[in-house]
This record gives structure tokens, C-alpha cells and sequence, in this order.
């Protein structure tokens, strides 16, 4: 058992890509349910619909990277339409029903075979974002960050995943913080009082799920950039899951929460992994395989899932009273 | 008086002098019951109209399909000359007839203040574009926080203005209600039972403020089951039961109408109505 490999391996995800694609799709979730009450469980979807799209546009349209990120958010922008004109007038609960299947459809629709030379149907699409690494103004080398070796490539993957999680922070508190917020919030508590005081409460859940889509689309292109792949697989409900925990136990009416929540998250949830694997290694857990032992993180996250829900549902960074069921 | 509202014949459906909102043949069925069938409606302008009637009678069904939260069967109505028979609530709002709802509507985990500015209807900080410039809006929403501010004291809420509207009482809750539709300077206000689980020291300054309502030349239609409020204040009275209007006429008339008192009043016509239903 190797206790520094288990201490430093974690440390990497504070700010590995992997960790700001995740952020990234919290965020834009606590954009659609912190602040405008929008059940959308779907978000895997969007984040699909970005990676699909941008390396459909880098590996087939030659768009090159703007031009990729471009065709990514366009495409994101008209999903939102598709699943928002038809269901955002229905209750908050058919929403959610219909994001989560909407989610699996998409998926799934990707690996179909008639599609297969576009999108590599089951098997996915590599070499994504070569065009984007060519780019990368690091020169050639091995970084220290941290204590953690990393290749320049890594780095730049690293910090274009995390500077991108800066810029829609930041736009993300000025929208919050202003009158328009202030209308979503007020959907959020009461959408017919809205209405009676002459707000166009359609249009602004179409502007929220939209933009909380555009920024899971950046999660997904994030997600592939670093990757250099597109996976069908990875865009399955767990992906939705893994955000929304941790946007739950950071706050899902803050910004910060889900940026802090997805560094803990990834960090304590491979921390556990490691150490479980660690302490099987060497026969201190004799009932349980190593496959069990990498497993159990899993049942930890969904406990604290449920625990966080329970007792603290504003999550660590929220105001206890904004977000109590309740009022 | 009752020559200066109503033309003609004071009648159920008579016309009015000066009539602001005017509806014809407005009805809505829930499966076999007929919850409202208005034949022909004026509410006079810059008036004070109640709309009275037992529980049942339609009143807020009636509130509801005018303002556009519900759609009725048939019928037409028309605010200003202007048609609103299918226009989006949200639009009749705009237009200048703002509503409050019988159970209120206070957005609990807004601030009372944040209510208040939500009640504004020309501020271009929530258009999603000019949100994220705030010198295009900070202007504006410098004047609404006053314009909310000033109205806040006049409801006697401006000590609350920092608290969530959670925390607010009923009563106040419906204060707030008031007050934030008074933001949006409407110029027909409907408020859904006003005095509802008010105490009767509220009440009075709630009569206070409709009356001054009325001053500023905004005109009042209000559902009210309390005889004895709707005496006070009222310049006009409308009665509903069983989704028809069945007569209307200056209070102290309307009072004596035969027809309300079958209808609605009963053997206890000069008790408190509150106690009959």
C-alpha cells in the first residue's frame, strides 16, 4: 500500500479538466433548478449534444476550434428549444421525465448505426481536439504542479477546463445578481405571481435552460478535449447523477457550491477508492474483492446523497434559509 | 350617484357611463357545473366595484378568465376598447389590469423588497442581455427601489423590507400582495378577497389604501364576502351566484334587492356576511 500514491493521486482531480467538465454541467444545473426551479435530469444530454457537435465540427467540418465551439453552442442552443417549447409550459415534474429521457434517446441515437460515419456510432469518435492541442502555447515538457508531474498537454487541457469554469462563474453571478435573476428566482418560488405582475415566465425558463445547457455543452466539449474522445457510454444517466451531487453538496442556489462541490467531490470520492483498494491490497478487508472495494465509494456517494437531501439541503455553501422545502 | 356610473335602467348587465372593462357572454363549464356565465359585464373607471356573492359563485373563476389564467368556453372582453379574450396573462398585466390572488402569493424566499422590485414592469435589467451591463439598468432600478421603498412605508412594510416574505403574517403577506401589484401602476387593479384572515386592525389601513387607489384614479374591482366593508368603500356593487350576475347597483340599493337576498343575504341580511356564507 502506497500512501503517498493515495494522498497525491486524488489531489490531481482539484484541478484536472475531468473535475471542470464535471463543474461545468453543475453549474449550469444550479443555473436551471437553484435559481429557476427547473427539474432538468437530462443534463448529460446537453453535455453529449457539445461534445458531439464539436467534434463533428473539428473532425468532419474542419470548423477548427472557435469555429467547433460555435457549431457546439448552436447546437446546444436549438436541443434546448426541442425539449424546452414542448414541456416548459407542463408542471416541473413532466419536465424532469422528459429530460431524462430525452437524455437516453440522444444517447442512444449516437450509436445508431445509420449515423456511424458522423459520430462512430458504439465506439464512439477519437482524436478529438488535435487541432485545439496544436494551439497550446506550453512548451514541450514535464510541469510540477502541486507535487503532480504533468505533461504540457495535460496542463493546457487543464487550464482550458478551468478557465472556462471562471468565465461562466462570472457570468453567472452578474446574471444572478441582477433583475433578470431576480424574475428567475421569483419563478423559482411562485411562477403565476410572475405572470400576474406581467413577466413572460416561458421565455425566461427557455433563457435559463438554454444557458445552463450551453454551459453543460462546454462541459462535454471539455470532457472530449481532455479525453481526446467521444464516448457514449460516459454521456449515460450517472454522468446526470454525479453533477447533481455535486451540486447538492455545494449549494444548488450558489455558484461557488458546485465549483467547491465538484472538488470535494472528486477528491474524497478517489481518495476513499484508493484506500479501499489500498487496504485490500494488503488483507485488511479479507470479505471483499478489489472490484468491491472500488465499488463502495459508489455507496458512500449515494448515502451522502440522501443524508445531504435530508439534513442539509441547502448544501455547504447555500443560505439555509433560500433553499429549505419549506419556506 | 348611481346616475354618474350606470346608463339607463340600473340592471344586472347595465351599462355604465365610462366603462373600462366590458364583457359579453363570458362562460366556463368545470365538467357539468357552470362556474360562470356572464352574459354582458361593464366595470365602471375610476371607481371602486365590489364583486360580491356566496362561496361558489363564481368570483375568482371570474378573476381568473379575465386576467387570462384560465380560458373560458366562450366569450369576449375587452379592456380599454383593447380585445383580451385569449391574450397571455402575463401580456394583461402588462396592458395595465393587475391582479392579486385570493391565496397570496408572496414569493417566500425573495426579500419583501425583492417582491416589491419584481412588481416593475419597464426595468431593462431583465432582459437577459442588458442584465449582465448593469449601468444600462442601474439607473432604473435606482428608482424602483425608491418607488418600492416609498410605497413599503405607506403599507407599513418598510421595516420588513430585508426580510424574506416567508416571515411576513398572512395579513402582511397580503400587503405585500397589494402593494407589489401597485408597482406595476395598473390601471385596473383586481385583488382576490383583500381583507381575507386580516386582523381588523390591518383592515382599516387595507380600506385606507383602496380608497387611495381610487384617488390616484386607478380603479378597483375587488371580490369581498364582508357586507360591511364592501358598504364602506364600494361605489358600486356587482352580485354573483351560481356563476350569473344577478344584480348590481350602488351598495345601499343592492342591499335591499330582493334578488340578493334570496340569492345570497337570506334572513340575515343586516348581520356581518362573513358569519353567513
Amino acid at each position: 500500500m502506497d500512501l503517498v500514491q493515495i494522498l497525491s493521486l486524488p489531489l490531481i482531480q482539484f484541478f484536472s479538466a475531468t473535475t471542470a467538465a464535471y463543474v461545468l454541467c453543475a453549474l449550469g444545473i444550479a443555473m436551471q433548478f437553484g435559481f429557476t426551479g427547473l427539474l432538468n435530469f437530462g443534463q448529460a444530454a446537453f453535455a453529449a449534444v457539445g461534445a458531439y457537435a464539436y467534434a463533428i465540427g473539428d473532425l468532419f467540418l474542419h470548423f477548427g476550434p472557435i469555429g467547433s465551439l460555435a457549431f457546439a453552442v448552436i447546437c446546444a442552443t436549438g436541443f434546448s428549444f426541442v425539449l424546452g417549447i414542448p414541456t416548459l409550459r407542463l408542471r416541473a415534474d413532466y419536465l424532469a421525465i422528459v429530460t431524462i429521457a430525452a437524455s437516453e434517446t440522444f444517447r442512444l441515437l449516437m450509436t445508431s448505426g445509420q449515423l456511424g460515419p458522423w459520430t462512430g456510432g458504439t465506439e464512439g469518435l477519437d482524436s478529438v481536439g488535435n487541432a485545439y492541442y496544436k494551439m497550446n502555447p506550453i512548451p514541450q515538457g514535464i510541469y510540477n504542479v502541486l507535487g503532480i508531474p504533468l505533461t504540457e498537454k495535460q496542463l493546457w487541457s487543464d487550464l482550458t477546463g478551468w478557465s472556462t469554469v471562471v468565465v461562466c462563474a462570472l457570468i453567472m453571478l452578474v446574471l444572478t445578481r441582477s433583475p433578470w435573476g431576480r424574475a428567475l428566482k421569483g419563478i423559482r418560488e411562485d411562477e403565476d405571481a410572475l405572470k400576474s405582475l406581467g413577466k413572460n415566465t416561458f421565455a425566461y425558463k427557455m433563457q435559463a435552460l438554454t444557458i445552463g445547457g450551453i454551459f453543460g455543452a462546454f462541459g462535454g466539449i471539455v470532457f472530449s478535449i481532455d479525453s481526446q474522445t467521444v464516448q457514449p457510454t460516459v454521456f449515460g444517466t450517472n454522468f446526470t447523477f454525479m453533477c447533481w451531487t455535486l451540486l447538492l453538496l455545494g449549494g444548488a442556489a450558489t455558484v461557488l457550491g458546485p465549483i467547491a462541490g465538484g472538488m470535494v467531490f472528486f477528491v474524497v470520492f478517489l481518495f476513499l477508492q484508493h484506500l479501499l483498494q489500498g487496504l485490500q491490497g494488503v488483507g485488511i478487508l479479507p470479505f471483499m474483492t478489489q472490484d468491491q472495494a472500488s465499488q463502495i465509494p459508489f455507496v458512500v456517494m449515494g448515502v451522502t446523497l440522501m443524508l445531504l437531501v435530508i439534513f442539509k439541503p441547502q448544501g455547504f455553501f447555500g443560505n439555509k434559509k433560500e433553499t429549505q422545502i419549506n419556506g | 350617484m348611481a346616475d354618474l356610473i350606470a346608463k339607463g335602467t340600473i340592471e344586472p348587465g347595465c351599462q355604465k357611463v365610462d366603462p373600462i372593462l366590458i364583457a359579453d357572454s363570458v362562460s366556463r363549464s368545470f365538467g357539468g357545473n357552470k362556474a360562470v356565465d356572464v352574459a354582458h359585464l361593464e366595470i365602471p373607471r375610476g371607481k371602486i366595484t365590489a364583486l360580491i356573492g356566496p362561496n361558489g359563485a363564481g368570483k375568482t373563476t371570474l378573476f381568473n378568465l379575465l386576467t387570462g389564467f384560465d380560458k373560458p368556453d366562450t366569450g369576449t372582453w375587452n379592456f380599454e376598447g383593447r380585445n383580451l379574450a385569449g391574450v397571455a396573462p402575463y401580456k394583461v398585466a402588462r396592458i395595465g389590469m393587475i391582479r392579486t390572488f385570493q391565496l397570496t402569493k408572496a414569493l417566500s424566499l425573495l426579500t419583501v423588497l425583492d417582491n416589491m422590485r419584481l412588481g416593475a414592469q419597464t426595468n431593462p435589467g431583465e432582459k437577459i442581455f442588458a442584465s449582465l451591463i448593469r449601468p444600462i439598468w442601474a439607473k432604473q432600478e435606482a428608482e424602483i427601489t425608491e418607488r418600492a421603498e416609498t410605497l413599503l412605508k405607506r403599507f407599513k412594510l418598510d421595516t420588513k423590507a430585508a426580510d424574506y416574505a416567508a416571515a411576513l403574517s398572512g395579513g402582511q403577506r397580503k400587503l405585500l400582495e397589494m402593494a407589489r401589484a401597485l408597482m406595476g401602476n395598473p390601471k385596473l387593479v383586481m385583488l382576490d378577497e383583500p381583507m381575507a384572515g386580516v386582523n381588523p386592525a390591518l383592515t382599516q389601513s387595507l380600506l385606507d389604501h383602496i380608497k387611495g387607489l381610487k384617488a390616484n384614479g386607478t380603479t378597483v374591482l375587488f371580490v369581498e364576502h364582508d357586507m360591511h366593508m364592501v358598504r364602506h368603500i364600494s361605489d358600486w356593487v356587482v352580485v354573483m351566484a351560481e356563476g350569473k350576475i344577478v344584480a348590481e347597483g350602488p351598495p345601499a340599493d343592492v342591499m335591499k334587492n330582493p334578488a340578493v337576498i334570496d340569492a345570497y343575504l337570506g334572513a340575515h341580511a343586516d348581520s356581518d356576511l362573513g358569519d353567513v356564507r
